[in-house]
Parts: structure tokens; C-alpha cells; sequence
């Protein structure tokens, strides 16, 4: 890779207290693909994608060395802003968390707080957002009651379309469709593959299948440490370490 | 298995029990205020002050006592609000869970919540005494407002550590600073700050003891911070002292006001919280 990667992880170790969680960890996480973590629970492929943008900043003693850096920007420099940071990512939880607002002002809301304040771009963008994760034509009359009200798959996409807004570069999801239906997660992953036109997307999976249809890449990451990068048919089908085999096959027999 | 649906029958019965104890008595309560009070409920009790001989039997109103409930309840729970919502804000959304500050904050209030209200009164009474004031309007909202504010924050607080961490997160990571990010959780418990404004509201409005040195009472509407400040629970504690019939009856018809404003209080605070939890996650 030639250009900088929008994400770059340079000699990262995590600690929870005295739990050594990652584990020189180094990886350049290619632009405009899908690259998908797995991993057995625990194994660390959640904090390693928060350590991203920064959400284990409010955890209890955690302690991060070596870098992570952001379109060449180290984030966690001390000079970093850490608003920035986040704001060039979308995040997807395991559960979908729509803001306590309408469905409007979900979207409305980052595009808001980074000084939108022209109502007919917000109306616009929120439009756009929303065809975007194809929730427009189920929401379009009902724009403004609570987006609480949606179906768990609805408050997904609109989670995704409130990412979105904010322009971000890349897309995080962490098991975003662990709560969903086949039909929502068939959306989502539908989404996903149009979505990489524009944005680079990190995914933690524990659903092997689902990464094997959506991601380029896969990273295996085993016991806090990256056993194994590669494309993701030579990953599943040839994978080169024995850690992986072992996974990979417990999973395709 | 005869033995384990006779323990089903019997713990029912109990928790039918209790309950009933709970509703029976609220009904006992407002039942009895209402039949020694409503008798002696007339228009001149909330429309005019004492005048000269009413603690004797002759005529006027508690208005003076309204007013000043309604002023030291009012101004000692918008007083605690604004001391009560940075310190829940901050040990909830800018502390780490494990802060000892966040521990330290959380067993004070919780020492605080405990004491007696005349404790407080006596300590209002003593810095008063110590900044050279005397028993009024200011005196009894300070005071009472240290009274409801660990009210307040342990209200607020409980609710507050309700929100899911991921609620905020969600915010934090569209670029929002933790002050943004503590707005969308506002919204979240505004229900909740309601219900805390409601309870200190309460207890503010319904306690001598706290405003007994510190607030004083007088016959007179207070028309100033410096004025004293009567209150309706010292006005009930008087008259029920009396001997005279008339006047202890008049107590009464003094509680069932000071019930009805609390209850008006409380269907307000109920319709407003519906209002703003239609948006809740």
C-alpha cells in the first residue's frame, strides 16, 4: 500500500487493569473494503475495534501503548481531538441505540452539533441519509415520532443513516447484526456491500458465514493477538496458520 | 407439592396484605384530613392572612402561609435542581466508573440523605446566626435546600445509571463532547428529573422543622428575601396547639391544603413526565 490507509494500527497493547488484552497488534486496514474481524468470544476483536475511535476512553483502567493512526494522524496522541476522531467513523452496536428524538432528529443530530443549522440542507440530508440505508419509503410520513418506535431492523439502519450524516470516512460495526432477524441482517449486509463504494468498513462477526459474503478481508484474531490478514476466500479456504485452520474448519464441517 | 402451593397461597396473601396496608392507609390519611379539615375549609382560608384575632378563633386565612410554602418549596428545589444536575452529570458521564471521586460523591449524599431535617435546621440556624441574618425568606430556602438536595441527587443519580453506556457512546461517537452527550441523556431521564424535582418539592413544602429557626413566621405575606417566611406546616403545628375548637379544626383544613398542593404537584409532574418519555429508549 502506498497511500496512507485510513486506518493504520502501529505496535498496539491494550491492558484492562492488569489483563493484558492486545497484543503488538500491527495491521493497515485497507481503504474502501470490507474487513471483517473474527474470532472466538473474548478473543479481543471488539477492543480492538474500539480502540479505533477512542471509546475505551470512559472504561474503567484501561491503558492503550503504540499507535493507532487515522488518515496519518496518531489518535492517541494527547494532542488528538478526540471529536474529530469520531466523527470521521460511524459506529454500529450489537444493538441498535437510536437517540431518546424523533427519526428526523436522529439524523439531524451530528450533522447539528458540527454546526448544520440551514433547515433545508438538514431536511436534504436527512433524505439522503435515509434512502441511503433504504428506510426512506417506510419512514417518509412519519418523520417526526419517536424513532423508538421502529422495528429492532428499522432502528438498525437508521443507527447506520445516523452515522452516516456526520460524512464520516469509515464504518464500524460490532456485531451489528446480532440482534437481528435474517431478513433485517440481510439488509444490513446488502447495505454493507453498497457501502464500500464510499467508505472503508470494519466489521466484528462471529458469523463466519456473514463474512465470508460481505468482506473482502478477514483478520483471525486469537488470544489478543492477529494470527492471520488475508483476502477472504484465501483466509477461509487456504488459511496458512494452524490457529486458524483449526477455527475456520470448526466452522465450514 | 402440597407444600409448595400452600407457600404460593400464603406469600400471595402476605403481599395482598401489604398492599392493602399501603393503599388502606393513604386512604385513612386523606380521608381523615379531609373530614376535620373540609368543614372548616372556607374561601377566606386561601384568600386572606390572619388577621389580628384568628389564632383565637376569629376571622381570616392562611394565604400568608401559601405563599410562603409555595416560595420556599419552589425556591429551594429550582436551587437544588441547579446545584444537584452538574454533580450527577458529572460523576455519570465524565467520571470513570471506579472513580473514587464518583464513590466519595455517592456516600456523602447518601450520609447527607439520612440526617434529620432539624439538624439542618439547627445548622441553617447557626450560620445565620454567624453571617449576622435573620429568620427569613433566604434563611429558610438556603436551609431547605440543602435538606432536598441529596433528595435530589439520589433521584436523579439512580435513574441516571440506568442509561445504557451505550446510549452515550452512540452520541460520543458522532464527535459529540460529553457536555452534547449529557444533553441526549437529559432526554433520556427527563422522567426521571421530574419525578426528583417532584419528591424534593415535597419534602420541602412539608417540613417544620428545617424552617422553624431559619425561615421564622409572620402574619404577613413575605414581600422580600429579608422578610420571614411563614410556612404552612408551622402554621398547622399553631393552630393545632390551640385550645380553641375552631382553630384546630382550621389545622386541619391548613393539611388538607398543604395535601392538595402536593397532590396537584404530583398529577402535574405525572402528565408532564408521560409527555416527555415518549421519546425514551
Amino acid at each position: 500500500m502506498t497511500e496512507t490507509p485510513h486506518i493504520s494500527v502501529q505496535n498496539l497493547d491494550l491492558y484492562y487493569g492488569t489483563n493484558h488484552a492486545l497484543k503488538n497488534i500491527n495491521i493497515n486496514i485497507p481503504d474502501k473494503k470490507v474487513t471483517s474481524f473474527i474470532g472466538p468470544s473474548g478473543c479481543g476483536k471488539t477492543t480492538l475495534l474500539k480502540t479505533f475511535n477512542r471509546l475505551h476512553d470512559s472504561s474503567v483502567d484501561v491503558r492503550v501503548e503504540g499507535k493507532v493512526l487515522v488518515d496519518g494522524e496518531n489518535i492517541y496522541d494527547p494532542d488528538a481531538e478526540v471529536t474529530h476522531i469520531r466523527k470521521k467513523m460511524g459506529l454500529l452496536s450489537q444493538r441498535p441505540f437510536p437517540l431518546p428524538m424523533s427519526i428526523y432528529d436522529n439524523i439531524a443530530y451530528g450533522p447539528r452539533i458540527h454546526g448544520l443549522r440551514n433547515k433545508e440542507k438538514l431536511n436534504q440530508l436527512v433524505e439522503q441519509q435515509l434512502r441511503d440505508v433504504s428506510l426512506w419509503e417506510e419512514v417518509k410520513d412519519r418523520l417526526h415520532s419517536p424513532a423508538v418506535r421502529l422495528s429492532i431492523g428499522q432502528q438498525q439502519r437508521l443507527c447506520l443513516a445516523r452515522g452516516l450524516a456526520v460524512q464520516p470516512e469509515i464504518i464500524l460495526g460490532d456485531e451489528p447484526t446480532s440482534a437481528l432477524d435474517p431478513k433485517s441482517t440481510h439488509k444490513i449486509e446488502e447495505l454493507f456491500l453498497e457501502l464500500k463504494e464510499k467508505y472503508t468498513i470494519v466489521l466484528v462477526t462471529h458469523i463466519l458465514r456473514q463474512a465470508r459474503r460481505v468482506s473482502d478481508f478477514i483478520v483471525f484474531v486469537y488470544d489478543g493477538q492477529i494470527i492471520e490478514f488475508g483476502p477472504t476466500e484465501e483466509l477461509l479456504l487456504n488459511p496458512k496458520e494452524e490457529l486458524t485452520k483449526d477455527y475456520v474448519r470448526g466452522f465450514l464441517s | 407439592m402440597k407444600k409448595r402451593k400452600f407457600e404460593e397461597q400464603f406469600f400471595k396473601a402476605l403481599m395482598i396484605l401489604s398492599t392493602s396496608l399501603i393503599v388502606g392507609s393513604f386512604f385513612l390519611i386523606v380521608g381523615t384530613v379531609v373530614n376535620k379539615g373540609l368543614p372548616a375549609l372556607d374561601w377566606d382560608m386561601i384568600t386572606r392572612t390572619p388577621d389580628g384575632g384568628f389564632y383565637i378563633g376569629k376571622e381570616g386565612g392562611v394565604l400568608n402561609a401559601i405563599i410562603g410554602s409555595l416560595y420556599i418549596a419552589g425556591g429551594s428545589s429550582l436551587l437544588a435542581l441547579l446545584v444537584s444536575m452538574p454533580i450527577v452529570i458529572y460523576i455519570n458521564i465524565y467520571l470513570k466508573k471506579s472513580s473514587w471521586l464518583g464513590s466519595i460523591t455517592r456516600l456523602s449524599y447518601d450520609v447527607l440523605f439520612g440526617i434529620p431535617s432539624i439538624v439542618y435546621g439547627a445548622f441553617g440556624f447557626t450560620i445565620m446566626i454567624w453571617l449576622g441574618l435573620k429568620a427569613s425568606l433566604l434563611g429558610g430556602i438556603i436551609t431547605v435546600t440543602l435538606l432536598v438536595i441529596p433528595i435530589m441527587i439520589r433521584t436523579m443519580d439512580e435513574v441516571m445509571r440506568t442509561v445504557p453506556k451505550e446510549l452515550i457512546d452512540a452520541s460520543l461517537s458522532l464527535g459529540a463532547t460529553r457536555l452534547e452527550a449529557s444533553k441526549v441523556m437529559l432526554r433520556q431521564v427527563t422522567p426521571g428529573i421530574l419525578t426528583a424535582i417532584l419528591l424534593s418539592f415535597g419534602r420541602a413544602i412539608g417540613d417544620a422543622a428545617s424552617v422553624m429557626f431559619t425561615a421564622g413566621f409572620s402574619d404577613n405575606i413575605p414581600t422580600a428575601l429579608g422578610s420571614p417566611a411563614p410556612t404552612l406546616p408551622l402554621a398547622i403545628f399553631f393552630q393545632l396547639g390551640s385550645p380553641i375548637e375552631e382553630v384546630q379544626a382550621r389545622a386541619y383544613a391548613s393539611a388538607l391544603l398543604l395535601t392538595i398542593i402536593v397532590l396537584v404537584i404530583s398529577i402535574l409532574a405525572r402528565i408532564l413526565s408521560k409527555r416527555f418519555s415518549k421519546n425514551k429508549i
